[in-house]
């Protein structure tokens, strides 16, 4: 298995627990780049993607924060290693079910991705946990003004870089943030919200972005636009939406907790009950249910030291994680019955819920 | 654009430029609308290019004059029409007006204002430098003060030698 040793490392999106924020899981940029008189990966020739593969792997991957990471041809993956790969956010679906001369290079802490021929010659991402644009767009400027400096980039001074889709055109710079809003989607005010987010210019999507469903309460929000503001702009932009639908959440919850505190209490027990109990679970059951867990961590029913814990279960719970603990093919029940047993025993060492810590901070705070 | 390209057939201006793919090899040609019509360029079902330039290839592939072709990459605007997605860096010069009359409903503004690559950043300062000397000289020349015309013309010598050696030392 190639991706092995990537599996084995800590990563930023597992155990990077340096900042954690209740509301934003992960923060994440990626650029859109392509390489001055070559054709776009989708039109060029087998052999000039072949060319352009290995061209970018040999410079782009002398980057430092790329010189010791995993680089692969995606030809050389099997189904299932490209399943954990886009589970992790490591790589698109489009760069998955990429023909011949396309491949990826990640850093060991899995916080930085270079794709290669995927849409774009280069797709550059840098992810941290939690909230934090300023620290994500600094690394990734840095990693970019490497890259450019042995890859001559197509640029135009009026379109900034140009990219095979013009919906990526000027800074080829998609910012997002994964964000947990349990609030938000019991209190059914999600649609409001996205609604009113949209005209903004911010996309909303689920947790694997377009078309996918928003299970766990996750969403992944992002710019829609990438020309006529400069990259600052954008994050600003960005940023000060993200921080009005955290405060949207954050009064969310408040409410959901002043109002109907016993149904949610109950609601948050039972998960837990559900989860260190099962025999039988799907993904999305577990995701949903973690989610709760989670929505109770923040409001400290459960211990704080257990959220990077919590975090890193609402990945290795999908199918291509569990499929791969599994040693061996696994039908969809098979799964649901190891995910369990493995719930069962991660849930082994998360305490009790502690609902009093609600009550005394409500008497501390009258 | 660079200057105008001569008909492969004859001494006139070329106004229509094809290109076709065919076995896996790039084959381009440009004409003048007379010589075009006199092959049948016009008709999309009638014409190859290798059977004009070779006159010996039987396969037919469809083209489409009125369509505008990439000259480096040979996509057309058709393509784009079809799919969104551009064929290369350069088609953005030849369908320019196509994807340009998108970018209003697309995106915030027209003109990219983020980050530019250090490459670009220093043509750009360069080319900024050498048009203000030559704004001043064209000054000093107007108001006959020939010895500061003298200088600025220096300075600007000046300014692309060492830009010359740059990009060769670069290299």
């Amino acid at each position: 298995m190639i991706i092995k040793p990537l599996l084995k490392a800590k990563a930023e999106l597992t155990h990077g627990n340096v900042s954690k924020c209740p509301v934003v899981l992960s923060t994440r940029i990626r650029l859109a780049r392509n390489l001055a008189g070559h054709s776009f990966p989708a039109w060029a020739r087998p052999e000039q993607r072949r060319e352009i593969l290995s061209g970018c792997f040999e410079l782009a991957g002398d980057v430092t924060s790329l010189k010791r990471g995993l680089r692969f041809d995606i030809g050389e993956l099997s189904d299932l290693e490209k399943k954990i790969l886009y589970e992790r956010h490591l790589i698109s679906r489009e760069l998955m079910s990429s023909r011949e001369g396309a491949g990826a290079i990640i850093s060991r802490d899995q916080s930085c991705v270079v794709m290669v021929n995927e849409e774009d010659h280069l797709r550059i991402q840098v992810l941290r946990s939690g909230f934090h644009f300023r620290r994500v767009w600094r690394t990734i400027d840095r990693i970019d003004t490497g890259i450019e400096a042995k890859l001559p980039y197509a640029f135009s001074r009026e379109l900034g870089y140009l990219t095979a889709c013009p919906t990526n055109l000027g800074t080829g710079m998609r910012a997002s943030a994964m964000m947990h809003l349990p609030g938000l989607v019991i209190a059914n005010q999600m649609e409001k919200v996205i609604r009113a987010v949209n005209q903004l210019g911010i996309a909303v999507r689920g947790l694997f972005g377009e078309g996918s469903d928003a299970s766990g309460s996750i969403f992944q929000i992002s710019n829609q636009t990438t020309l006529g503001e400069s990259e600052q702009q954008i994050i600003k932009r960005l940023s000060s939406v993200l921080e009005s639908i955290i405060e949207q959440e954050e009064n969310a919850r408040q409410k959901l907790f002043e109002s109907e505190r016993i149904k949610l209490q109950d609601k948050i027990a039972r998960a837990y009950g559900i989860l260190s109990n099962s025999h039988l679970i799907s993904s999305s059951e577990a995701m949903n249910l973690l989610s709760l867990v989670r929505l109770g961590l923040d409001r400290e029913i459960f211990s704080e030291e257990y959220r990077a814990n919590l975090d890193r279960l609402l990945i290795e719970c999908q199918p291509g994680h569990i499929q791969y603990s599994a040693k061996h093919l696994a039908e969809s029940e098979e799964r649901d019955v190891l995910r369990s047993a493995y719930l069962r025993t991660e849930f082994e060492k998360i305490p009790e819920p502690d609902f009093g810590k609600i009550k005394r901070k409500r008497t501390s705070k009258d | 654009m660079g200057k105008a390209l001569k008909c492969d057939l004859c001494e006139n201006q070329a106004t229509v430029h094809l290109t076709q793919i065919l076995n896996n090899k790039v084959h381009k040609v440009d004409l003048c609308e007379s010589c075009a019509q006199e092959k049948g360029v016009t008709d999309p079902n009638g014409f190859s290019l290798a059977d004009l330039l070779a006159g010996s290839m039987s396969e037919e592939i469809e083209t489409n004059s009125n369509d505008t072709i990439c000259p480096i990459c040979g996509y057309t605007r058709k393509d784009f029409r079809k799919t969104g997605r551009l064929g290369c860096p350069e088609c953005y010069e030849h369908f320019g007006q196509t994807v340009r009359s998108l970018l209003d409903n697309m995106h915030k503004g027209t003109r990219h204002c983020g980050k530019i690559p250090t490459h670009v950043q220093e043509h750009l300062s360069y080319r900024e430098e050498v048009s203000r000397l030559e704004e001043e000289l064209q000054k000093a020349v107007e108001a006959e003060r020939y010895e500061e015309a003298a200088e600025f013309r220096d300075q600007i010598e000046e300014v692309r030698k060492s830009r010359d050696k740059a990009e060769k030392d670069g290299r």
